[in-house]
């Protein structure tokens, strides 16, 4: 009874804390977005110097554990001269390493569509603008869509490593209860009840948005 | 700015120590969470409706939340529970229960690629269930495994960055330890960075070694 009535008194924060989490990782996912789609871009490029920077992005972002880059921004920017809160220290570094993942999710996604629409397109006389955005977008997004879904998923889990740096978010706050009320164990349960709880309802919409796209493809 | 590197050469020791402690904990970790996850698979194989259902939970809970907060659960929490461990004894198992998940979900996958009618074929030639595992869907989905296999292996050796955190003295925090004494942070992230890149690269390099010398033996 004790243990419940003391977790009770957690939960405001930790609701708190959940939706910083989820800011979070969704300000990170729209950067990653757009820096991945640069960087597909960029690995599509005929320019080889351009094609190198893109594979060399990728193989930086995906080969080096987030908490090292995490680390790099939040120590080696003041040595630059450059202050940042460690919010936006934060947000920089998923950004980045997610926008690795994401323009490989994109780059497959584009590699699927079959070469022979792009020649039809090309004798139908769209222009290549035209058939970017009419033939290719839509088509890669629905291919994507799912692997695009299961990086907002390891984005969310990846934003508790946010914490070390001293973010507020729900690892960092979990953090601050168990050291204030000396249950660590039920504070980290419920945390990862949370986690749990965030990613069943994203993965959820995924699923929705991913047959909405299935439906909208038939029809 | 000149670089001075005699930060890095003072701690040598300590750092190689560190990287040690990243390779014990990485291969600990992946040899002990493949036997489970490959043991989850199994049982997914011959289990009923409830033993599947609490594998399939595990897996799910495994898999839904952060590897951090595990971690924490593991070290901070276990000792209320009697489970009182040294850091890098809760790293291993934290970092064990956490690849087991992701194992088990390779192997699976690797057991439902073999084709039905092979299954089927094993059962009219008298084959027992373990036999058919043993012979016919073992063998063929090891080869298959591979790359993905690799991928969870990769994705482990990045994780042990994390145990950092709960103050096992693996590279990262070695190298952000000696930072923080000697205030040297550009010299220890960039050898942090290289040691990490040298890591993964070396890993997917001999992954694509073993997948073409296995490869051989599939007929497509």
């Amino acid at each position: 009874m004790e243990t419940l009535r003391s977790m009770m008194q957690t939960l405001p924060l930790l609701l708190q804390a959940a939706v910083a989490t989820i800011l979070i990782s969704l300000v990170s996912l729209c950067f990653a977005f757009l820096i991945g789609t640069a960087v597909c871009a960029v690995s599509f490029s005929r320019s080889r110097p351009l094609r190198w920077l893109g594979m060399a992005h990728v193989h930086f972002f995906r080969g080096v554990p987030l908490l090292v880059q995490l680390l790099m921004l939040y120590y080696l920017l003041p040595v630059l001269g450059i202050n940042m809160s460690s919010l936006t220290a934060a947000i920089i570094a998923v950004s980045f390493c997610s926008s690795a993942y994401m323009a490989e999710i994109l780059r497959g996604g584009f590699l699927g569509i079959p070469p022979g629409q792009l020649e039809a397109a090309h004798l139908l006389g769209l222009s290549g603008l035209q058939t970017l955005v009419r033939i290719q977008m839509p088509q890669a997004l629905r291919l994507t869509l799912p692997s695009l879904v299961n990086e907002v998923l390891l984005v969310i889990k990846a934003s508790s490593l946010v914490s070390v740096v001293g973010v507020a978010e729900l690892t960092r706050t979990a953090q601050n209860i168990a050291a204030s009320n000396y249950r660590p164990l039920e504070t980290y349960f419920l945390v990862g009840v949370a986690y749990f709880a965030i990613n069943s309802l994203l993965s959820r919409l995924g699923h929705l948005g991913e047959r909405r796209l299935a439906r909208a493809h038939t029809s | 700015m000149k670089l001075d590197l005699s930060v890095l050469t003072s701690h040598s020791g300590e750092i190689l120590g560190g990287f040690a402690v990243t390779l014990e904990t990485w291969i600990a970790g992946v040899i002990i969470g493949s036997l489970l996850g490959l043991a989850i698979a199994l049982l997914q194989l011959r289990g009923g409706r409830w033993l599947n259902r609490a594998l399939r939970t595990y897996i799910e809970i495994i898999r839904g939340t952060p590897f951090l907060v595990q971690l924490f659960f593991l070290y901070y929490g276990g000792p209320s529970i009697g489970l009182d461990l040294q850091p890098v004894a809760a790293g291993v198992l934290g970092l064990s229960l956490y690849g087991s998940a992701y194992f088990a979900e390779v192997f699976r996958a690797g057991f439902n690629s073999v084709p039905m009618g092979q299954l089927e074929a094993a059962t009219c030639v008298g084959l027992n269930h373990w036999q058919t595992v043993r012979r016919v869907q073992l063998p063929q989905m090891l080869v298959i495994i591979v790359p993905s296999l690799c991928n969870t292996i990769i994705v482990l050796s990045k994780e042990t960055a994390v145990l950092s955190v709960i103050t096992v003295p693996e590279l990262t925090g070695v190298l952000t330890g000696i930072g923080s004494l000697s205030y040297a942070f550009v010299q220890v992230l960039m050898t942090l960075c290289v040691g990490y890149l040298l890591l993964v690269e070396l890993t997917a390099w001999f992954g694509r070694w073993v997948e073409r010398k296995v490869g051989r033996f599939m007929i497509r």
